[in-house]
């Protein structure tokens, strides 16, 4: 038993330190979160009500009056980012080192995993919470600024300034900014994410007490259809890349013939830099579970499923926590509070296989076949899963819906641009100050996020472009930066939204060297079960390969731009149909990259080996003589202290020397 | 001792694993998953178990279990040490990092170490961007991997 499983053992609202005698310091909350089998309070009211089905406050109050008593209480809280972020930045030994602190000195005290707050590059992220004093956030908590933030707030008063990056809720600190705040939170407008890093995402109780399921309520207590003229209303896309409306595509699906329906969520996250998915499954899972029991009663599906990437466990294992107590709660399951609606969900691991974020390779995963999609000349929610009407939307869509029917479409219709609305979550990643995860309202030009939420480029170094919509979108210069996230615009510049990475690059990146990496990427993906994509693909990566090596030909862009044509136009997917997209935006953008491959051999951002020189700076070189000795090839020679030089033509372009040099006297030309 | 008695009961495993999904065949996939985490690969014998249960030609699996990267027909290593290579790990030093491991362990992508001690697995992405580049053994994740901490991080398993 770890100190975690303080909080969410308690059976009584009040006093919240019950269950916490016998608590180990062992640490490791999320561990213990996710594996408490114990349900909650709510839980444990529901089963003593004699089998008949909660109502929702029946629900809510508990999980409140437990809120509340948390809050109140007299004892501080250690709120820790729990997502896969926090862990692999060390949250689990920060959390260790801050228990051990508390136990040494005493102190009792509620220790709460949470979700993803968004500010990644400054993980492990750890909040205090004296017992009515201020919640304080600190970043980059390593195990002894743990130690020392315990001792110097909870013991010896002082909130440490220093170490701060901002408070959260009502109590301010003076000399600490508000963390909502910050120049990087503050333009951005939190729907999806707003409960991220508040709440505990394994305890269903956090939701209920923050209005989880409410939505749910209501959509129950409406007839079916005017919960899809709702979503329609909202004027809602996909969020997964194509940007579908999501309520004709209910329409479509409630009105196709057959039964039964099914319901999916698209959790196959395999854009290489995006991790919105993951956050909001590891963050939030019960919004997810909430959007798609609403969706499937507004289409008529009894049964759903959830599809995860095989790389994500930690999101599968909050996913299955929420399950459990959605259905303990009788939230999910026969007779959904009550109402007589039945359905239930199940999760599904991925193999491992990016094509199976694509709607039909989805479903034939599904149905226990090899991931390969299918012309989709009859929709998906006509014939699906099993040949059967099936809605398949992204996590986030999903996560969308029940602040739909919460706040109302109007209200959802008022944020955003005229054909897109709401807000879009986004990944932002790459060469910028703040990395981490961003939810903006539709409409944000993409240079207010990249420099105002981003903080623009580290170092000294010049933007170049900004890759969005993952293998299948394009880079965007600094000419177009204005564009505002919008579904249509960013078509327009030859990209796409995409599911919502953003990777930012700077001068040191080779665009060609990026469009080979996406294509090789590609290529190692692709399903193999039409021409244009399996061949086409490895014949656009050799000749980009050819152009990196240095032995470009002319007439090469033009044979790529032939080749992007001929997938646009035959491969079989969403997939296929858009994999061009890279080479064929780099070129529309940084052409003179591809001619200075090809005409000067040269590599204009110095990135691919061959393609440019190392040089000696005779001026600042004061001959230490540290890259001649790192020099594998004996291509430095120099007397010490005496300026060094570089024999070109002995040089293997290692990189070595530069690699070597503390004086930034080897440089790249 | 019989060799026969040495060798773990693939069937008896293939018989619980399909009986935990009710043989339906539509769940091919997570009843592999099963058993790979059962044996750390899936074992011809028990591949062929489960075709005969669930009465679907063995080739079916086949395509399934090479189709998905996550599951392994050969036995992997002690540890299986998984390197991002999505494109802002690729972009912050990736490519190094799996030159360097290349290199090192002398092992190319899916291969295992001939002292079977890891398993080499490049990923297209973990989703942890912001501390690229990642690496993971086994469950431990390494942020913000450079070459030169690569042969430490070796290091310590090989203890």
């Amino acid at each position: 038993m770890t100190v975690s499983s303080r909080s969410t053992e308690s059976r009584e609202p009040v006093p919240l330190s019950a269950g916490r005698s016998e608590a180990g310091l062992d640490g490791r909350a999320a561990e213990a979160a996710r594996a408490n089998p114990r349900g909650t309070a709510t839980a444990e009211r529901r089963a003593g009500g004699g089998g008949a089905a909660a109502t929702l406050s029946e629900l809510q109050e508990p999980a409140r009056a437990r809120w509340d008593a948390l809050k109140r209480g007299d004892q501080p809280i250690i709120w820790v980012g729990m997502a896969t972020c926090g862990l692999a930045a060390g949250a689990a030994e920060a959390l260790k080192a801050a228990e051990a602190e508390l136990e040494a000195h005493g102190i009792a005290a509620h220790t709460i995993p949470v979700g993803c707050v968004g500010m990644c590059s400054l993980e492990p992220m750890l909040d205090v919470e004296k017992p009515g004093g201020a919640r304080i956030c600190y970043g980059e908590v390593t195990p002894e600024k743990a130690r020392e933030i315990v001792r110097s707030y909870l013991v010896e008063g002082d909130p440490r300034a220093d170490l701060a990056l901002g408070t959260v809720g009502d109590v301010e600190v003076a000399g600490i900014p508000r963390l909502s705040e910050l120049p990087m939170i503050a333009p951005q407008k939190r729907v999806v994410t707003g409960t991220f890093g508040l709440i505990n995402p394994t305890d269903i109780d956090h939701y209920l007490a923050h209005g989880g399921y409410q939505a749910l309520q209501r959509a129950l207590e409406m007839d079916p259809e005017a919960v899809l003229a709702e979503v329609e209303r909202s004027g809602l896309r996909g969020r997964g890349g194509g940007g579908f409306p999501t309520g004709r595509k209910w329409r479509s699906c409630r009105e196709a013939h057959g039964e039964p329906k099914y319901v999916i969520c698209n959790g196959d996250e395999g854009d290489p830099g995006a991790f919105m998915d993951r956050s909001i499954m590891e963050g939030d899972p019960h919004a997810v579970i909430e959007g798609m029991v609403i969706g499937a009663y507004a289409i008529g599906a009894h049964q759903g499923y959830i599809y995860v990437r095989n790389e994500y466990p930690l999101a599968v294992e909050r996913l299955r926590k929420a399950l459990a107590d959605a259905r303990e709660c009788g939230l999910l399951g026969e007779n959904i509070l009550g109402t007589g609606f039945s359905f239930d969900m199940q999760i599904n691991r991925g193999g491992g296989a990016f094509v199976c974020g694509e709607s039909t390779a989805l479903m034939a995963s599904l149905e226990g076949m090899v991931g390969e999609p299918r012309a989709k000349y009859i929709h998906t929610v006509e014939v699906g899963l099993h040949g059967k009407p099936t809605t398949l939307n992204n996590v986030e869509t999903w996560a969308n819906v029940p602040v739909i029917i919460e706040r109302g479409a109007d209200w959802f219709a008022s944020i955003g641009t005229e054909g897109s609305k709401g807000t879009k979550v986004f990944s932002l990643v790459g060469k910028v100050r703040n990395t981490g995860l961003v939810e903006v309202p539709m409409g944000m030009t993409l240079r207010e996020i990249v420099f105002e939420i981003g903080g623009g480029i580290p170092g000294d170094k010049r933007f170049k472009a900004v890759q969005t919509g993952g293998p299948s979108g394009g880079c965007i210069p600094e000419e177009h930066l204005d564009t505002p996230v919008d579904f249509d615009q960013l078509w327009e510049v030859g990209s796409m939204m995409g599911s919502g990475g953003l990777i930012v690059m700077d001068e040191d990146t080779c665009m060609v060297n990026l469009a080979r990496y996406f294509t090789g990427f590609l290529r190692d993906e692709s399903c193999g079960k039409c021409v244009p994509c399996r061949e086409g693909l490895a014949q656009m990566q050799r000749i980009l390969t050819r152009i990196c090596d240095g032995e470009g030909r002319e007439g090469d862009v033009e044979l790529l731009l032939h080749l992007c044509d001929v997938l646009d136009d035959a491969a079989l997917c969403a997939l296929g149909n858009t994999a061009s997209n890279p080479v064929r935006s780099t070129i529309r953008w940084f052409r003179a990259d591809y001619d200075e491959h090809i005409r000067e051999r040269h590599c204009p951002a110095r990135e691919c080996r061959g393609l440019f020189r190392y040089e000696i700076l005779a001026e600042t070189c004061n001959g230490c003589g540290a890259c001649r000795r790192a020099c594998p090839e004996d291509a430095i020679s120099g007397e010490r202290r005496q300026a060094h030089t570089l024999d070109q033509t002995k040089c293997v372009h290692c990189g070595a020397c530069l690699e070597a040099c503390r004086f930034d006297s080897v440089v790249k030309v | 001792m019989t060799i026969e008695s040495a060798l773990p009961d693939y069937r008896a495993t293939a018989e619980e694993v399909v009986e935990r999904y009710r043989r339906n065949s539509g769940f091919l996939i997570p009843m592999l998953q099963d058993l790979q985490k059962e044996f750390g690969y899936i074992p011809r014998p028990a591949m062929e178990a489960v075709a005969q249960l669930l009465d679907i030609p063995l080739s079916q699996c086949y395509s399934v279990a090479t189709f998905y990267s996550s599951l392994a027909l050969v036995p992997r290593g002690k540890h299986l040490l998984t390197l991002c290579l999505g494109t802002v790990c690729y972009l912050k030093g990736g490519k190094e990092i799996a030159q360097r491991i290349e290199q090192e362990l002398r092992v190319k992508p899916g291969e295992t170490t001939e002292d079977r001690l890891f398993t080499y697995q490049p990923v297209n992405c973990l989703g942890a961007c912001a501390l690229a580049p990642v690496m993971m053994v086994d469950d431990t994740y390494y942020e913000r991997v450079s070459v030169h901490q690569v042969d430490s991080i070796f290091a310590k398993y090989r203890e």
